[in-house]
């Protein structure tokens, strides 16, 4: 098992808010990794240092052997790695389809699409392609709806969708689970086991406990921008550590009791 | 899936819903005819209209409609609110004056500067575009209104500019009688140009790129959109149309002044314009060209006693901030949207086969599986082509 996704050691802060010091985590290839932690401790910060949204202000991220410390955001992505994001983007005035189209560059290339630059957006493979995938999350038959009409779980799912357009290598989703009902909650993780059966590896940012734990081979944790535990669900649950982080100390109780 | 052509949209790939795609035929039918007629139209109309005030008016409505085009281009698609267009006129303006000048040309060889006009300006709008297109929405407008100024400010000051007498073109050789019809010509073929170059951008991946850059910037970025790149090529070709209509303009009025080759008025009017008809759509902007130029022309002339004119173009422009705020074409595609779900309503008293609007919330795929397996229950919502429509 070799690690996929590595960051080394990353510092950022905002300001005077450290919202990452020395944060290293691995995600090993063919894995399901989770990332959990309480407000503020740097989780969606993490994920946008990865996907070049932010740039670092120490340390190193890495995908397989290359390094894509601070590489912008459209490099990223065709390096390899796809995000979602905590609220839902997807763009709104466009349509399903046009919305997987966008997101279909890498395809497209493929095709010798690209050398027309009037050609018609989207080639036959890569509509084929899209409609396969959101046959595959479900919402095939909105393709033809503006995405301002899809409900919040749908965008999700989209979001998912358009993101998988360009066979990324791993995938990083913030808050797949939050505000979803339940029956798309066990939809979406059903689609993540199929997809990770696939080939594809996932790290998930999610407050939904039940959901991580079922679903992730490794969870790491990170508290005030550091990765304090990572391991296996059942060994994470029971670290006192992890309690720490989410309850704070027995000393803080003391302190709020003499206060 | 196992569907052999699918990009005719999800209707086919879901199996047998062909009445939407019945619609889409007939409503692409009339647009055609309605698109060919507009066209005879404006291509016979100086020679059956040939008072000299219409067709001037004839060509200061071409002359709008391309610069219209031209600015929902980049701005329309996009989402960057442009107000410095003027700074592409006046250059494409002065070039062709300037080298009017320089080369004595004669009479109508001049039309055949237009291009290098329009090449100037393009090349003005890659530095410009380079600066102003780091930064987005308020602030984007603030340093194109700067660079406006600038450029105004160099007309008056620069050495080879004729300072505030600006450039007058040459006499001209052609009757007056239909003085006008070689500029209404050239100027309807730029428009039509520009209004075919849109059209293809919007349903090229350029364009679908450019639309996402308008609804989210960063997320297209996320998702290998060059979005830097793209919005760069897309403001020099702006750039240089708007420079190809300046050199027209230049031509026809005969006179380039500072104040008014580089006209505040020039980039209001366009926006205002492009936010009457439809910002952002293909049909609107040149729609709400059609209706202003005329329209502000004809108040100009009929109120002649100075400022009336400007008020009732002032008071028209409220009302349509009040009554129309996205502009006709969206107004009225929501309008015939609402009329027709209307009328199929009362058409269908009794829903047999076909339940209208599904039976439950499709999200979870065995709710969207048996929409897809019956035939009628999974039609798009929209009920439209998937792609390429003009919205």
């Amino acid at each position: 098992m070799t690690a996929l996704l590595r960051t080394e050691a990353v510092s950022k802060s905002f300001g005077g808010v450290q919202a990452l010091s020395g944060a290293t985590i691995e995600v090993e290839e063919g894995s399901i990794a989770g990332l959990i932690g309480p407000n503020g401790s740097g989780k969606t910060t993490l994920f946008n240092v990865i996907t070049g949204y932010e740039t670092v202000d120490e340390g190193e991220v890495y995908l397989g052997d290359r390094r894509i410390t601070n590489a912008a955001p459209d490099k990223v992505f065709s390096a390899g790695i796809g995000r979602t994001f905590q609220l839902t983007r997807v763009f709104s005035r466009l349509t399903v389809m046009e919305n997987m189209i966008v997101a279909a560059q890498h395809a497209e290339r493929g095709q010798g699409r690209l050398r027309n630059p009037l050609a018609r957006a989207g080639g036959p493979a890569t509509r084929r392609r899209a409609l396969e995938l959101l046959e595959f999350t479900g919402i095939v038959n909105h393709a033809g709806a503006l995405a301002e009409t899809l409900s919040y779980g749908q965008r999700k799912l989209l979001e998912l969708s358009y993101v998988l357009m360009a066979e990324p290598a791993i995938v990083l989703l913030d808050e797949p689970a939050g505000g979803v009902n339940l029956t798309l909650i066990e939809t979406i993780a059903d689609r993540i086991r199929q997809l990770n059966q696939q080939g594809t590896t996932f790290l998930i940012v999610e407050h939904n406990m039940d959901f991580v734990m079922g679903l992730c081979d490794r969870v790491t944790v990170l508290d005030y921008g550091t990765a304090v535990v990572s391991g296996p669900p059942d060994v994470v649950r029971t670290d006192p550590r992890v309690l720490d982080a989410y309850l704070g100390t027995a000393e803080d109780d003391d302190d709020i009791a003499v206060g | 899936m196992s569907q052999g052509t699918v990009n005719a949209g999800p209707a086919q790939a879901d199996g047998t819903v062909p009445q939407p795609a019945g619609r889409g035929r007939r409503a692409t039918a009339i647009r055609l005819g309605l698109l060919a007629v507009l066209l005879i139209i404006a291509a016979i109309f100086p020679l059956v209209v040939t008072n000299a005030l219409y067709t001037q008016f004839a060509v200061n409505t071409v002359i709008y409609v391309g610069a219209v085009a031209a600015w929902n281009l980049f701005s329309g698609y996009s989402g960057y609110i442009a107000l410095g267009n003027a700074v592409f006129f006046g250059t494409g303006a002065y070039t062709v004056g300037l080298l009017t000048k320089q080369w004595k040309l004669p009479g109508g060889d001049i039309f055949a500067l237009l291009p290098l006009g329009g090449l100037v300006a393009a090349l003005v709008a890659v530095p410009l575009g380079l600066i102003a297109l780091r930064v987005r929405r308020h602030t984007f407008v603030v340093i194109t209104i700067a660079f406006f100024f600038i450029f105004q400010l160099m007309a008056f000051n620069l050495s080879f500019t004729g300072g505030n007498q600006g450039v007058s073109s040459p006499f001209f050789l052609w009757s007056a009688s239909d003085y006008n019809n070689p500029f209404y010509y050239v100027g309807l073929i730029i428009a039509v140009g520009t209004i075919t170059l849109s059209w293809l951008i919007r349903n090229s991946r350029f364009g679908l790129q450019l639309l996402a850059i308008r609804d989210d910037e960063d997320r297209a970025r996320g998702l290998g959109v060059r979005t830097m790149k793209i919005k760069l090529i897309a403001f020099v070709i702006s750039g240089g149309i708007t420079g190809m209509i300046g050199g027209l303009w230049w031509f026809f009025i005969g006179q380039a002044l500072p104040e008014t080759a580089f006209n505040p008025l020039f980039d209001l009017t366009v926006a205002l314009m492009a936010f009457l008809g439809g910002f952002g759509t293909l049909a609107g902007p040149v729609l709400g060209a059609l209706i202003l130029e005329p329209l502000q022309q004809w108040i100009g002339i009929t109120f002649t006693n100075g400022y009336t004119s400007d008020i009732v173009l002032g008071v028209l422009f409220l009302a349509v901030i009040l009554f129309l705020p996205r502009g006709i074409v969206p107004t009225g595609g929501e309008f015939v949207t609402k009329w027709r779900a209307i009328r199929e309503r009362r058409r269908e008293p009794a829903p047999g086969g076909s339940a209208p609007g599904g039976s439950a919330p499709p999200g979870s795929p065995a709710v969207s599986r048996a929409g897809a397996a019956t035939p009628g229950a999974g039609t798009p919502s929209t009920g439209a082509p998937s792609t390429g429509g003009v919205r």
